[in-house]
């Protein structure tokens, strides 16, 4: 039998090296690479360990990186569109209408009751499209494969809504610039307000299995500590910056589309840690529910897109086959886009993931001349070199699902 | 089993069926496809769905996502490829055991897709062979379920025999790659 | 609100100046003081949050780039821009915010990858999107969208595959009108026609 050696509570490294100077220990460099089945996306985590015990950690992005940027340089303002849908593709309908405002922002253009009433029901579902993603793979992260199972039905349900509405399941493409492609179907408000319903019974078992479960507590609790400071210094925004404390909700701050006629309340969070961030996203689902049945409840008639915007949005069909006006109108719009005039412009919009920002540059025409995407979980990713060293290898996943990111709109 | 194959009469012949051996391992090969989801993009999203409850690419034996390319036959490519992520894909193939195959999901895998820039490879066929495409951005799960049908039909035909006893054939990229 | 805040910037500093903008308070302020101004619109001012760095590239002008920042106030609630041009043309620099916030970190990584502005001061400034030996800037105006031929970086692929990075096919796309003119010339139509058979012939 060896000698018992007294240690103080320390590193692994350190407390080995202490005990016996003939032991020295080394860091190991592990590469949790671009395919990974925990990461949502291709992000790379280039990781030096002690033991179990993560020392340094550099992520590397990269991996999508399109050249969006670029591309919008050479489209029209509404060639643009498909590509925005591709940015955070969780929920392609939310990303439409926050670029479709900051084009509009350009022009100074108010839209219809109507139309601003349907970008709410799309923001909305698609909020509870990307946390229901956002709490199942958690869950599936966390161990729980039935949590998983249970939200991907609810959200075929909602595939089933957008495929109605704008003819695809996701990537829609729906809202053009001055409006939105063509107004709801008949019947279409009366089955949102089912699926509604169907959803809560689901959210409330999601929450028996997961919310007061021992393992799951155990696995996020303290965890992935981000606090107040650090969190606005990082520039993060959304559901990760109110889980730490702060209050700032797009929404209620700046209201666009008529939020300020709604009710309804935005949850903040006590600690900053992994728990915290899910029972944001939870209660968040709950919220757009209500947000929801209030503007199904009040929703106005009229146009469905602006109709004084004339070189902005494309006539009716009807008057374009028949009418030389609209025809020569058409023809203008399609081949030159729609005309803006000069000028820069930011705009963000409260995304599931946070702020998505928008800023265009225009020399006049329907082309811009530079237009830079804030993408929320770019500045989300930034804070991982700072938050996973201290903490063990099993801990990655549960971080990386907290802080629910897409690649595509970090890359872009 | 393939009618010109089966011969069997059990009084005289007893519990044995006598076949080609190319349609066994065709068969065998072909119901237990194990993809390996390369999930880079959106097209992730609809290859999820295509796993889920509703659409159940289970029906085919193809539940098991196996995410070691050790462990896996089919290398479904679902998402865009850019040049920084091509070596990747390529590594990752070159990792997997013979025999192999290759989806290209959606329209950025098969030929590029809308982004033509330049970060982006125009069609995964430049780094790997290809089997089967499957058109769409992103392609519905019946779509993608419709491949890999034609995948198993691919498979049903194949040389396995003559595969195994010589060595398994290198499968050339596409020749105009290099431009 | 914002009225407010403009004049007492304004009256402050005097390097400031406004700067056109089509929605929030816009402001102008050279490179050498821009430090100075931040800290002081961080602490005393409360703009603690840095949305965006990014920049643009103005071509044929003097000064070709100008860097642009985005602040919001949670307390206050309000949105700021402010720009900040680039003394140098052919290597431009500008003072690097991350001491202040570190959201400029990744941000400033990303300007320098896409843009080629340097930032001083900054920790570890190498590129985010493209890979680390990628010669050019692709945001760059005279960069063209399709991009250049460039050898890829790991040798064992490009000795199975023969890859290298290619220039995408345009095919003469993407087809945007040219801006004001007769209809007949603006009309969008293919800027490079080798492709078509009958042109080519």
């Amino acid at each position: 039998m060896g000698e018992v050696k007294e240690v103080s509570v320390g590193d692994i490294g350190s407390r080995a090296t202490e005990a016996d100077p003939k032991l020295k220990a080394e860091t190991m460099a592990l590469n949790v690479g671009p395919s990974h089945p925990s990461t949502h996306g291709v992000l790379r985590l280039m990781m030096q360990l002690d033991g179990d015990l993560i020392k340094e950690c550099e992520p590397v992005i990269g991996y999508l990186h399109r050249g969006d940027e670029k591309i919008a340089e050479n489209m029209t303002y509404n060639q643009f569109i498909p590509y925005t849908d591709r940015l955070d593709y969780l929920a392609p309908l939310s990303n439409n209408v926050a670029y479709a405002m900051a084009v509009e922002k350009l022009a100074n253009l108010e839209v219809p009751d109507r139309c601003q009433a349907i970008r709410v029901i799309c923001c909305e579902l698609a909020r509870i499209s990307s946390h229901l993603l956002g709490v199942g793979v958690y869950g599936m992260d966390a161990g729980s494969w039935t949590v998983f199972m249970y939200t991907f039905t609810e959200r075929e349900k909602l595939y089933t809504l957008f495929e109605e509405l704008t003819g695809a399941r996701f990537t829609t493409s729906y809202t053009r610039i001055g409006g939105v492609a063509r107004d709801i179907p008949d019947g279409w408000l009366g089955r949102v307000d089912t699926f509604c319903k169907g959803v809560l019974p689901i959210l409330n078992q999601v929450d028996k299995m997961l919310t007061r479960n021992r393992i799951f507590m155990d696995r996020t609790v303290g965890i992935g500590v981000i606090s107040k400071e650090k969190a606005l210094s990082y520039g993060m925004t959304g559901p990760n910056l109110r889980a730490a404390g702060v209050d700032l909700d797009l929404r209620k701050d700046k209201p666009y589309l008529g939020y300020e006629n709604y009710d309804f309340e935005v949850p903040i969070g006590l600690n900053g840690d992994c728990y915290d961030r899910y029972l944001m996203r939870a209660e968040e689902i709950k919220q757009s529910v209500g947000i929801i049945r209030q503007v199904i409840g009040s929703f106005p008639e009229g146009p469905y897109y602006a109709e004084d915007a004339k070189k902005i949005f494309a006539p009716p069909k009807d008057k374009i086959l028949t009418s030389m006006e609209e025809l020569i109108q058409n023809f203008m719009l399609v081949t030159e886009g729609p005309q803006m005039p000069k000028g820069e412009v930011y705009f963000e919009a409260e995304n599931p993931k946070g702020s998505l920002g928008f800023y265009v540059v225009s020399k006049g025409g329907g082309v811009p001349y530079r237009m830079k995407i804030r993408g929320p979980s770019f500045c989300n990713l930034s804070i991982l070199s700072e938050l996973l060293p201290g903490h063990f290898l099993t801990d990655i996943t549960v971080i990386l699902g907290s802080l629910d990111f897409v690649m595509g709109e970090c890359d872009r | 089993m393939n009618k010109q194959t089966v011969a069997y009469d059990s009084k005289v012949e007893g519990e044995v069926i006598v076949t080609r051996a190319d349609a066994v391992i065709n068969w065998i090969r072909k119901n237990s496809v194990w993809p390996m989801p390369m999930g880079l993009a959106c097209c992730a999203i609809e290859l999820m769905a295509a796993g889920g409850s509703r659409f159940d690419i289970s029906r085919f034996g193809m539940e098991v996502m196996r995410f070691s390319p050790r462990q896996a036959d089919c290398m479904i490519v679902a998402g865009t490829v850019t040049y920084k992520m091509a070596e990747v894909v390529r590594r990752i193939y070159e990792q997997m055991g013979d025999p192999k195959w290759v989806v290209a999901m959606g329209a950025c895998a098969s030929s590029g897709g809308m982004y033509r820039s330049y970060a982006t490879l125009q069609g995964v066929d430049r780094v790997v062979p290809v089997d089967v495409y499957v058109s769409g951005c992103p392609p519905r799960p019946e779509a993608l379920l419709d491949a890999m049908i034609k995948l198993q039909e691919k498979i049903k035909n194949e040389n396995s025999v003559k595969n195994l006893l010589t060595k398994h054939p290198i499968k050339k990229i596409r020749k105009d790659a290099v431009s | 609100m914002s009225e407010i805040e403009k004049s007492e910037l304004l009256d402050r500093f005097n390097y400031l100046s406004e700067r056109e903008s089509s929605d929030h308070l816009a402001l102008n302020c050279p490179a050498e003081q821009l430090i100075e101004f931040c800290t002081v619109l961080r602490d005393e001012f409360q703009f603690d949050l840095l949305l965006d760095v990014t920049a643009i590239d103005w071509d044929v002008a003097t000064p070709r780039f100008t860097g642009v920042y985005h602040f919001y106030s949670t307390v206050k609630q309000m949105y700021l821009r402010v720009a900040s041009d680039c003394v140098d043309n052919i290597k431009p620099t500008l003072p690097s915010l991350v001491p202040l916030y570190s959201a400029a970190d990744w941000h400033e990584r990303e300007t320098y990858d896409l843009m080629g502005i340097h930032y001083e001061g900054h920790p570890n400034l190498k590129r985010i999107l493209m890979w680390d030996s990628y010669p050019y800037h692709p945001l760059r105006k005279d960069f063209p969208l399709a991009g250049i031929e460039t050898p890829l970086p790991a040798e064992d692929v490009v000795e199975q595959t023969n890859l290298q990075v290619s220039a995408a096919p345009m095919m003469g796309g993407p087809f945007v009108s040219s801006g004001d003119g007769k209809m007949s010339q603006t009309e969008p139509k293919a800027k490079d026609e080798s492709w078509n058979e009958e042109k080519g012939k």
